[in-house]
Parts: C-alpha cells; sequence; structure tokens
C-alpha cells in the first residue's frame, strides 16, 4: 500500500477523487473505483449463443463497420496474439473479443462511455488456430464480424 | 546470439533437434507458400511493437539501480560500466571490454554481478541466486537491471574495441567457439548460424557469419520473450543455444559465456542498438 | 504490493491516446507447474480508466488476456497536465492504481 500511496501522493494536482480517497487511506481502491459488475457468467460460456444469453440477450448481425486492425492472420504465439477492432457503428457502447476454441469464448470486454473512440487494441492467448469475433452493442443491438487467426507450431516455449 | 533459434521449444527441444538434423540442409514448403506464412509473421511481430513489457522490467531495474543494497548499503551508482560509476547510457553498445578493477573482460551481466560482489558485499552465491526468472514468484534483478541499463543504448552505435589485447584474445577465443563442433550432436553454433537459408519448423535462423544478420541479431537482444512473458538476457540467449546442442550447462558470467558473447557483439559493430526487443 | 503500471498518455490530434502495460501473471487456472499442481486462476478482472474524475473506459476481462497485459484506446478532448488514472482488481481482489499526466 505504501507505494501505491507515495504514488498517487506524487502525482499531485488533477488527482480523482478515487485516487485521492484512496491515498488517504479512506477507502480500499478495490472495492471503490470500479464500481461495475464483472459479468461471471459471461466469462464462462463455451459458445456464441450462450456468450450473447450471459451479455443480456440479442442476436447479432454480421456488420461490415465492425473492423479488425493491427490484427494479424497468423500468430507466431498463441500465448500474445494483438487484437485491433474498431466499430463505425453509431452510439457504440461495448465492445468485446470472443476466441471460438478457448476453454471460455469471451476473453475481455470494452465499455465504451460517450466521448471515448469506439477503438480498442489489446493482446489475448489463444489455445489454438480459431476464429476470433469482435462483437460490439450498439443502440442495444449486436454486430459482430469474424476472423480466422492461425496459431503455428512454433510457438510451444522455448 | 541467434536471432531465431531461441525459438527451440523447451519439451520439444529433442524432436525439433531430430527435425533440424534430418532437414535443415532442405526446406520442403513449397517457396510460395513459405514467402505467405513469413509476411504474415512479419506482420504478427509489428503488430506487437505497439508496447513491449520489456518496458515493466526496465522501470523495476532503474529503482534497483537507484537503492542502495547488500551489507555495503551501495547502489550501483558507483558501479562502473565502463564509462564512469554510475554512467548507463551508452555504456552496453562498448560491452564487453577489459576492466583493470576485475582484471578480466566483462560482459554487462557479469558486471553487474562483480558490483554486487566487490561494491554491495553479496556473495556470489547470493548474486547468482535468480539469474533467470520466472514470473513475479521468482524474479531476477539481473534481468531488471540488464533491461534498464540495455534501453539506455537504444539507439546508439554498437563499439565493441577490439584495441585492448585481453579484449581481442576473448574475441579470438569466441570466434573458435562459435566453429567448434562437439557434444552427442556434434553441433556447433555455425551448424544453425553458419550459413543462410536455415530454419527451424517456422523459424528462420540468422546467418551469424554475415554481417547484416549478425548485427540484426545481437541488437535485438536482450528481449522480451513472448512465449516465456520474462525479458531474457543475452546470457540466457547463449545458455539456452548450448542446452540445445546439448553441450554443458553454460556457466553464467563464466569466461566462455563472455568471449562467445565479444565475438558476437563486435560483429555487430556499427549498427545501431534497438533492445530490448520483443520476440515470440 | 503489485509493480507500478507503465502508462502513456498523449495527445493525438484533438483525441487523448492512451497506452498501458500491466505486470500481471494472468494464470489461466489451466495450466500445470514442474510438479504437476495445477497453478491456480490469477486473473485481473476489472479495469478503469479515468480522465479527470470521468470515467473513459471500463473493462472486463477473462483469463485470455495475455500474461503483462497491454491496452491502448483513445478518448476526445484532454489537454496537456490532464490526468489520466487507471486501476486494476484481480480475482484476488489484489488492485493497483497509478497516473499519468497527458503529454
Amino acid at each position: 500500500m505504501d507505494r501505491h500511496r507515495r504514488q498517487a501522493l506524487k502525482s499531485g494536482g488533477g488527482l480523482s477523487l478515487v485516487a485521492l480517497l484512496a491515498a488517504a487511506g479512506w477507502i480500499d481502491p478495490a472495492a471503490a473505483a470500479p464500481a461495475e459488475a464483472w459479468n461471471k457468467a459471461a466469462f464462462q460460456t463455451h459458445d456464441m449463443d450462450s456468450t450473447l444469453k450471459a451479455l443480456g440477450d440479442g442476436t447479432p448481425v454480421p456488420s461490415a463497420n465492425v473492423v479488425f486492425f493491427s490484427t494479424p492472420d497468423i500468430a507466431e504465439n498463441g500465448a500474445v496474439v494483438p487484437v485491433g477492432i474498431t466499430s463505425k457503428v453509431p452510439n457504440t457502447e461495448s465492445i468485446a473479443i470472443l476466441v471460438e476454441k478457448n476453454p471460455n469464448m469471451l476473453a475481455a470486454l470494452f465499455e465504451i462511455p460517450t466521448g471515448t473512440e469506439p477503438a480498442i487494441t489489446t493482446r489475448v492467448k489463444m489455445r489454438e488456430t480459431s476464429n476470433v469475433y469482435a462483437l460490439v452493442k450498439a443502440g442495444g443491438n449486436y454486430y459482430v464480424t469474424s476472423k480466422e487467426i492461425k496459431v503455428t507450431l512454433g510457438g510451444c516455449g522455448g | 546470439m541467434p536471432r531465431k533459434l531461441r525459438s527451440i521449444p523447451g519439451a520439444a527441444a529433442a524432436l525439433a533437434l531430430a527435425v533440424i538434423t534430418v532437414t535443415l540442409p532442405i526446406v520442403s514448403v513449397p517457396a510460395a507458400a513459405q514467402e505467405s506464412v513469413e509476411k504474415a509473421i512479419e506482420q504478427y511481430r509489428q503488430d506487437l511493437q505497439g508496447g513491449n513489457p520489456a518496458e515493466l522490467w526496465e522501470a523495476r531495474g532503474e529503482e534497483i539501480w537507484n537503492t542502495p543494497r547488500g551489507p555495503k548499503h551501495a547502489s550501483f551508482k558507483s558501479c562502473d560500466l565502463g564509462l564512469g560509476p554510475g554512467i548507463v547510457k551508452g555504456a552496453y553498445a562498448q560491452l564487453p571490454r577489459y576492466f583493470p578493477d576485475a582484471g578480466r573482460v566483462l560482459d554487462l551481466e557479469s558486471r553487474l554481478v562483480w558490483c554486487m560482489v566487490n561494491q554491495q558485499g553479496l556473495t556470489h552465491a547470493e548474486a547468482t541466486k535468480v539469474t533467470f526468472g520466472k514470473g513475479s514468484r521468482k524474479r531476477s534483478d539481473l534481468e531488471a537491471l540488464t533491461a534498464y541499463v540495455v534501453a539506455q543504448s537504444d539507439g546508439t552505435k554498437m563499439n565493441v574495441s577490439l584495441a585492448d589485447p585481453h579484449v581481442r584474445d576473448m574475441y579470438e577465443i569466441g570466434e573458435k567457439m562459435f566453429f567448434y563442433r562437439a557434444g552427442t550432436h556434434d553441433f556447433a553454433c555455425a551448424t544453425c548460424h553458419g550459413s543462410d537459408g536455415k530454419r527451424i519448423r517456422l523459424q528462420d535462423l540468422p546467418n551469424l557469419t554475415k554481417k547484416a544478420d549478425a548485427q540484426r541479431a545481437y541488437t535485438s537482444w536482450p528481449a522480451y520473450r513472448v512465449s516465456q512473458g520474462e525479458v531474457r538476457t543475452f546470457q540466457w540467449r547463449l545458455h539456452d543455444c548450448l542446452r540445445q546442442q546439448r553441450f554443458p550447462d553454460l556457466i553464467y558470467g563464466s569466461d566462455a559465456s563472455i568471449a562467445l558473447t565479444t565475438y558476437l557483439a563486435a560483429r555487430a559493430n556499427g549498427a545501431a542498438y534497438a533492445g530490448p526487443g520483443m520476440k515470440r | 504490493m503489485p509493480d507500478p503500471m507503465k502508462i502513456r498518455a498523449n495527445l493525438v490530434g484533438d483525441s487523448t491516446e492512451v497506452k498501458v502495460l500491466m505486470s500481471h501473471e494472468m494464470d489461466t487456472g489451466l495450466a500445470k507447474d514442474s510438479s504437476g499442481k495445477v497453478i491456480p486462476a490469477w486473473f485481473i478482472q476489472k479495469v478503469t480508466v479515468l480522465h479527470n474524475d470521468q470515467q473513459v473506459l471500463y473493462a472486463q476481462w477473462g483469463t485470455a488476456v495475455s500474461k503483462n497485459p497491454f491496452m491502448s484506446f483513445k478518448f476526445k478532448g484532454g489537454a496537456k497536465g490532464d490526468k489520466v488514472t487507471i486501476t486494476w482488481v484481480d480475482n484476488h481482489n489484489e488492485t493497483r492504481t497509478d497516473s499519468a499526466v497527458v503529454g
């Protein structure tokens, strides 16, 4: 906690309320910062239907307005696969990354408030060659696009 | 050294070696298919360039560098990497070099160990307790320090001076070692890294007898190794190459390791150092 | 105490680009250690990004996000000197908060 506190104090001026309170030791940032929940059910699904159900239902429409960028066709190592997704669908609320053949399909879900560009990049693990889905929620509807990413045999750890 | 022999896997090394032995001289993948795979893999490497987790090691290394430690309560600010006590900027691009206070040619890692032992008062065993880390439960100060130091040479031209006879000797020993065939597989470094067009599965191997390949290979280590989620140093690179050749365990900071490093570092002279890198 | 994050926040046109690296094992709970024992799942679940006091991103992650996670995105507005604060919380309820100044 000490280093954390130092870090927060050092940053001075425009501290967020949460960081400020945490720095003062008044609140536990773990409890305070993300007031939002973690959708446990959604992270335990194995197919698109049950993932969608856990996320709040809806039938995704394939859309050319959901686009992968900086996402390779072949991953030299499945432990680190760069994925970039951008949405041109108006009023995009969230972007999710789903890997079809992973033990659990949902890898990450990004909630996009107004004012944030509907585009994110991150890196995910892939157990094997698989379709990867970019799932966008906008105006209560779901839009999806997919891309196959091959995971090479080269990636066995040495 | 090898830009991509790093690719031979731990558990599958035996299999991989068997494959190399049989197929190294012959590439059976159709040229066009191979080319498109290479392009795709190049794309993968580019897509990864945005953020190198080695920066997390650099930050930790900087903190260790500046913190007094050991029985003598000394920080690395008194550690001379060749450009004066505590000077880090550009130091890595001139290593290995001869250090009169140590009476030896030292590479970066062995110099860090020397400073820990002679200036901070740690025993050699304490200083080298974790040379290669494994996750947050077994972290290596040496890997963090190395990441910090090499990053301060990013963009600096490699300039290992062979004017000193000690360094020249080590270079020549390193060169002999590079071509020396031995072990159960009758392998030398040069078996995989002495001619063009060698590969292990999808990994093309640099021909370290060619200047351009040697420069590209050396200047991209140390590196964040994606498959391990760790920063690996050049000492690790050599250690794992020799393991793959079925040679005896390369002792961390040994003269043998420093001789090979001197040979490969000097062959990179003239190229801008570009690390820490990021590799599959 | 978890290691600090590495955060970069830079103005690009009229947006602020945020790039962050986090130090975390992101264990899936599916791998075994050398003695054959399952390494329990240990991973970041929630990430919050604040621009000054305003939330500009909230992420929920599973075990499939890579070790030592990287993430980047842009939000509109932002000015030099503004503060970007990122907090993560993992499934052990460990947490880390760091800030960067928009440059």
